[in-house]
């Protein structure tokens, strides 16, 4: 008799083809796909995100994209990517080697972030590249006649990506505010007088999000009513060993790796989703340590991390003499 | 006056709550009765400075003390029916960031709340604390009418005269306990009436 088959660790992926690269700022590239076998794309809702997957000189980078095309049209799924020079390379690999026509493989659309469909109205916060969630999230709003508005931040008018569209097509709606002219987006006053039922939603720079937050609570917002697009790009830090006890490995994670991406390196199936640190995929036992955690999820809540017995491998990590992990 | 302590009941039975302090933009109170008693509890200038409450006195004089309190808007009404237009006006006004707190009787909180939901206001940001009479609204089962404040069980429709137990099954669109006939097999076999909680 044979094993049944393990099911794969992460989403389910789909092959397909590079069908346009759009430069669309200095910075930010959009690139579209279409599926190797000419099908149609699984239906998302706005706000969803897939991972990509980057074949880059022998290591495979995955990074989560939030896809930005109109749901209701499944030919092309697209993405926009920022250029982050200092960044981990994900961004930089898609930005200089990825054309038209190359294969590629994303994983189904993972959904985090979404429109909660009770809402009355939509109120959107939005901050630089967070923008992207957003376009998919107007794009499903508008075919079902929902009542929406969006504040979008940007450094410049060169660098507000989409702005343009956006104010041309609902120039009711959106509000574009520059804080290289010194416009902030004045959080207080737009959630103020707001109608019964109304969700607030906020996708952008870690302080930009916790302002959000904390204003809309200040103003007697529940919990419930606001939401956030909470990714963590996994960030460099010393290096650090740890035995994978049920694969009988020990393995070192490197400084510009994440934990996720060094057992993955190993060939090491292990769960994941969003690889941001939010949505609880990939949480692991640990079976014992000696030093300190460097939690930096949004999953784990605070009697969890401080136990020091889970970790969450796509974006924590740890600084001490021994860690061993149910892996 | 001290607390009443509910005895475990069923799931659909409500669980009342005590008033916290909360963040908001604007603050609603509606209670009848001994419920002032928890709006004076809570209450502090700041917060009075931009509370809006609606009293039912039912018969009790607590306005003044509440009056005392010196709240940016004070009503005072005789019953919730009399009540029930304002409330409607408030709550169809009010916007995102309101705080509801409802305090007295399961009849008053119970129609309360079901008006601050109808209007939208989400259910985290509705308070509640039981104070004063243990008194139930109950709906006849048989003849869909209310009796308001029973206190016995059995008791007779109000309406329909049917000889009623109380029960503990709570229908939150209605705010109302049911009520269902006790001697509809032997007609005129009806146990002697006690305390709802004796
Ligand atoms: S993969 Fe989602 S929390 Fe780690």
């Amino acid at each position: 008799m044979s094993a049944p088959q393990k099911a794969k660790a992460g989403p389910e992926e789909i092959p397909v083809i590079v069908s346009a690269v759009v430069p669309v700022t200095d910075h930010v590239t959009r690139f579209e796909f279409t599926r190797s076998d000419g099908a149609d794309f699984p239906p998302f809702s706005g706000g969803a995100h897939t991972v990509v997957s980057m074949k880059d000189e022998g290591r495979t980078r995955l990074n989560p994209y939030s896809l930005m095309s109109d749901p209701a049209d499944l030919s092309t799924y697209a993405i926009s990517v920022r250029r982050e020079d200092d960044g981990r390379g994900g961004s930089l690999f898609m930005h200089t080697k990825v054309s038209q026509g190359d294969a590629m493989t994303i994983t189904y659309p993972v959904t985090l972030f979404s429109v909660d469909q009770r809402a009355k109205k939509h109120v959107f916060f939005a901050g630089g590249i967070g923008i992207t969630p957003f376009l998919s999230m107007i794009g499903q709003l508008e075919h079902s006649n929902g009542n929406w508005e969006l504040h979008y931040a940007a450094r410049t008018p060169e660098s507000a990506v989409y702005a343009d569209m956006l104010l041309m097509k609902f120039p009711t709606k959106v509000s574009v505010y520059y804080s290289g002219k010194g416009d902030r987006i004045p959080f207080g006053t737009l959630l103020e007088g707001q109608p019964l039922g109304t969700h607030t939603y906020v996708c952008g720079p870690a302080r930009f999000t916790e302002h959000l937050r904390d204003t809309a609570t200040q103003k007697g917002w529940p919990a419930s009513h606001i939401h956030s697009e909470e990714f963590t790009a996994p960030a460099p830090g010393e290096p650090f060993t740890v035995r994978l006890c049920k694969s009988d490995k020990t393995i070192t994670v490197g400084e510009h790796e994440s934990l996720l991406e060094a057992i993955e390196r190993e060939k090491i199936d292990a769960p994941f989703m969003c690889r941001g640190g939010s949505c609880g995929q990939c949480e692991t036992r640990v079976v014992s340590a000696n030093g300190e955690f460097i939690h930096r999820d949004h999953w784990l809540d605070e009697s969890d991390a401080e136990s020091g017995t889970k970790i969450m491998p796509c974006v924590s990590r740890f600084i001490g003499s021994k860690l061993e992990l149910d892996l | 006056m001290s607390k009443f302590e509910f005895p475990p009941s069923i799931k659909s039975r409500p669980v009342w709550g005590t008033f916290e302090e909360r963040k908001g933009s604007a603050f609603l109170f509606i209670a009848d009765a001994e419920g002032a008693d928890a709006i004076i509890d809570i209450a502090t200038p700041d917060l009075m400075a931009k509370a809006h409450i609606i009293f039912i006195n039912r018969g009790t004089d607590y306005a003044e003390k509440l009056r005392a309190l010196a709240p940016a808007q004070f009503y005072e009404g005789p019953s919730y029916d009399a009540a029930l237009s304002r409330i409607k006006r408030v709550l169809s006004d009010a916007k995102m960031g309101i705080q509801v707190y409802l305090s007295g009787t399961e009849s008053l909180m119970g129609q309360a709340a079901n008006e601050a939901t109808l209007a939208g206001v989400p259910l985290a940001s509705i308070q509640t604390e039981h104070r004063g009479s243990t008194a139930r609204r109950m709906q006849c089962v048989h003849c869909k009418g209310f009796t308001e404040d029973v206190e016995t069980d059995p008791f007779q429709c109000s309406h329909c005269g049917l000889n009623l137990f109380v029960r503990d099954h709570y229908s939150r669109r209605l705010a109302a306990y049911q009520a269902v006939c006790i001697d509809a097999e032997d007609p005129g076999n009806v146990p002697p009436s006690k305390g709802i909680y004796e």
